[in-house]
């Protein structure tokens, strides 16, 4: 039945049912248990912020605390997928991928395809990302565009409790490598989430809310602040098509490229930089798949192309706000 | 005494909070008699018709066509035709001043379902109401408490109504055992005893009719009246291919043309309702659950069990409702039990629970009363 649980809380039930499920799932990275010598439960951080809390004492064994060496236990949690387990490996900030690029960009998402589909590598990379923390730029970043840019690997980015849980529950299950992420401040949203395990398939993209003016789509966090902005702008008389592709890959074309033809207007969302961004893939798509259909040029809702910045009255200007949004809406609505 | 009633945004399943006003039913000045439809509103997962519960006239339509309305705002006033505009500005204007809209907390706190063990199965009802002879609810294949949304409310109106999810459904237990009517009329049965029913009046949509029947077979004496809508069990047709297509449908796009065939006005298949009913699909064990249901009842597109007789034998009062056009299972079974009142809605479909509820509402009221 369902209840009202935390983003977070959702993370922690999908690890929590897969591990009761499947005794090769296993959870590993740094502080994931408690810190080297913690004896259980108690006194065990559960990561940086908490989210694998619980779960050290309840699968012994199975949660493994690693040294500070994203290099080295990245690569060996896709040693294990290789080998018959389904490790989920928490790398805490997405900006510290950059270090172990070669076991996740050329080994793991390489393998199935140069093994002639004779390997499989189900390993699950979790990792925060996203603005808002006073975090400054190294810990601060929206990574998820240069993931989807690698074939072979699947990239998640859940908006909400509900997509949390069944993501994740499908990410484990999944035989590919997936780079799920989650959004830190995502993490206190509350939503609906049933208490059984369910799966969110890959590459199927939510209609957060019907219109027929303009589409937007967004992408994890934002997709919130979108909602914001669409629920300010019904007010006004404009009706916003709201699209969570959920995944950015694979990625649900089909249905942006739907509702596009029906608006013919769009707005893109995207808390990363715009260059090379999935704001540029969605708008590059509609713009050779549905030029015929727009009625006004392509906005795109992104950070501008700096460092997330560490003085907060300058962070706070840099992630798109609702505010912004809806500027973007009704510029293209009001296009002649 | 004269009196002025007004007319509100309805609250149809626990989670609206607002609603958009599509059309006026009625005119000012129209007599209105209670069931009638008034207004249609629709909520984000369906839309429908708010129905009076009084004799009057409808003196103002307050809120107008593609507003969008909290749960309780003010749509319409019903009064008598000898009560003066002054008076019915007066309650239109202290009403307005007066409403607040309900936060998500206060939202959330209207009635709640609840759980209940049996068996070791857990099963979630519904109840509004309290008092009179208890009513049961019970929903078709791959449905839940929801497909009452419509009708719990009215019905409750002066006695204890529940609706509750069958085992494999809605919230319940996914384990549905012997995947027979007999089984779920079992889990209904002790359903009853556990909330402390002795008898009720039952109430079954289509799969939940032949749920009734085989409890009445089994347990008769928690039985006091039948009312079938559109039910299973009344003769061996079904729409097979919408029995296997909705087991094995798992996107949108290969649920949508079978959840249109439940319906006469296809538009009623929102884009919402798809989903839910893909979140209700994708709960572990609903797949399994709902083929060995399937398996069981509907195998080869064809009713494993007809107990007309069974209804007939009983010696209780059967009211038998149908849609005359209902896709899923053949208007014919209508007639399948001879001493039953039996009711043909015109132009309806399969829910016509939903898509009829005034009439359908009524018809229980008065045959349950």
């Amino acid at each position: 039945m369902a209840r009202k649980i935390t983003y977070q809380q959702a993370i922690n039930e999908a690890l929590d049912q897969e591990m009761a499920r499947d005794p090769s799932v296993i959870v590993m990275g740094e502080d994931v248990a408690g810190g080297a010598g913690a004896p259980g439960d108690e006194d065990s951080w559960g990561g940086v912020l908490g989210v694998t809390k619980g779960l050290y004492a309840k699968h012994p064994g199975r949660v493994l605390d690693t040294p500070i060496s994203e290099s080295g236990y990245i690569g060996a949690a896709v040693g294990a997928a290789c080998n018959g387990m389904r490790p989920v490996a928490e790398l805490m900030f997405i900006d510290f991928m950059g270090v172990c690029f070669d076991q996740i960009f050329n080994q793991a998402a390489k393998f199935r395809y140069m093994f002639g589909g004779k390997a499989k590598t189900p390993v699950v990379i979790r990792a925060m990302y996203g603005a808002g923390f006073r975090a400054a730029a190294q810990h601060s970043q929206c990574l998820y565009n240069i993931f989807t840019h690698i074939p072979g690997l699947k990239v998640v980015l859940p908006s909400n409790p509900y997509d949390a849980k069944g993501l994740l529950i499908q990410s484990i299950r999944d035989n590919d490598p997936v780079i799920f992420l989650e959004h830190k401040a995502l993490y206190t949203m509350e939503g609906d989430v049933p208490e059984e395990s369910y799966i969110v398939p890959f590459g199927e993209a939510a209609v957060v809310q019907e219109g027929d003016d303009v589409t937007i789509v967004a992408f994890g966090r934002m997709v919130n602040y979108a909602k914001d902005a669409g629920t300010s702008l019904r007010k006004k008389g404009v009706q916003c098509e709201i699209i969570d592709p959920r995944t950015t890959s694979p990625m649900d074309f089909d249905t942006i490229l739907e509702s596009v033809e029906r608006t013919g207007r769009l707005v893109i969302v995207d808390e990363s930089h715009p260059r090379c961004s999935m704001a540029s893939d969605v708008s590059g798509f509609i713009a050779q798949e549905a030029f015929g259909a727009l009625k006004a040029p392509i906005q795109m809702v992104t950070a501008p192309h700096v460092p997330v910045p560490f003085a907060a009255s300058l962070e706070d200007l840099y992630i798109p706000s609702p505010a912004r949004i809806e500027e973007a809406v009704m510029r293209v609505k009001e296009y002649r | 005494m004269s009196s002025i009633l007004t007319v509100t945004m309805p609250k149809w399943g626990l989670s609206m909070q607002e609603g958009k006003v599509n059309l006026w039913l009625k005119e000012v000045g129209d007599s209105i008699a209670p069931g009638e439809e008034i207004v249609e509103v629709e909520s984000e997962k369906i839309s429908g018709a708010v129905e009076a519960a009084v004799t009057g006239v409808l003196r103002r339509q307050v809120a107008q066509p593609d507003e969008v309305l909290p749960v309780g705002a003010l749509l319409g006033v019903i009064a008598d035709a000898d009560v003066s505009d002054d008076l019915i500005d007066d309650l239109i204007a202290r009403f307005q001043a007066e409403f607040v809209p309900p936060t998500d907390d206060e939202a959330d706190a209207g009635p709640q379902t609840q759980t209940v063990q049996v068996n070791g199965r857990q099963l979630r009802y519904l109840k509004r109401g309290d008092g009179g002879t208890p009513l049961l609810l019970i929903h078709g294949f791959g449905g839940d408490l929801n497909n009452w949304l419509f009708n719990h409310e009215a019905l409750a109106a002066s006695r204890a109504v529940y609706a509750i999810d069958l085992p494999g459904h809605g919230a319940s237990t996914k384990v549905t055992g012997a995947a027979s009517l007999d089984d779920l009329a079992d889990a209904v049965s002790g359903f009853m005893e556990a909330v402390g029913i002795a008898s009720a009046d039952l109430v079954g949509h289509s799969m939940g009719g032949g749920v009734c029947l085989a409890l009445t077979r089994r347990a008769p004496q928690k039985v006091k009246s039948l009312t079938l809508i559109a039910s299973a069990a009344l003769g061996s047709d079904i729409n097979g291919a919408y029995i296997d297509g909705f087991v094995a449908g798992n996107t949108r796009n290969a649920l949508k043309p079978l959840l249109a065939q439940l319906f006469s006005d296809a538009g009623l298949v929102t884009r919402q309702l798809i989903d839910d009913m893909l979140k209700y699909k994708r709960l572990e064990g609903v797949d399994e659950a709902l083929a060995t249901l399937a398996g069981g009842l509907f195998p080869a597109g064809r009713q494993s069990a007809v107990l007309a007789d069974v209804a007939a034998a009983s010696g209780k009062p059967v009211l038998v409702i149908w849609g005359e056009n209902d896709r899923i299972i053949p208007v014919a079974h209508a007639s399948a039990i001879p001493s039953a009142r039996v009711v043909v809605l015109p132009a309806q479909g399969h829910m016509v629970q939903m898509e009829s509820a005034g009439e359908v509402n009524k018809l229980i009221g008065e045959f349950t009363s």
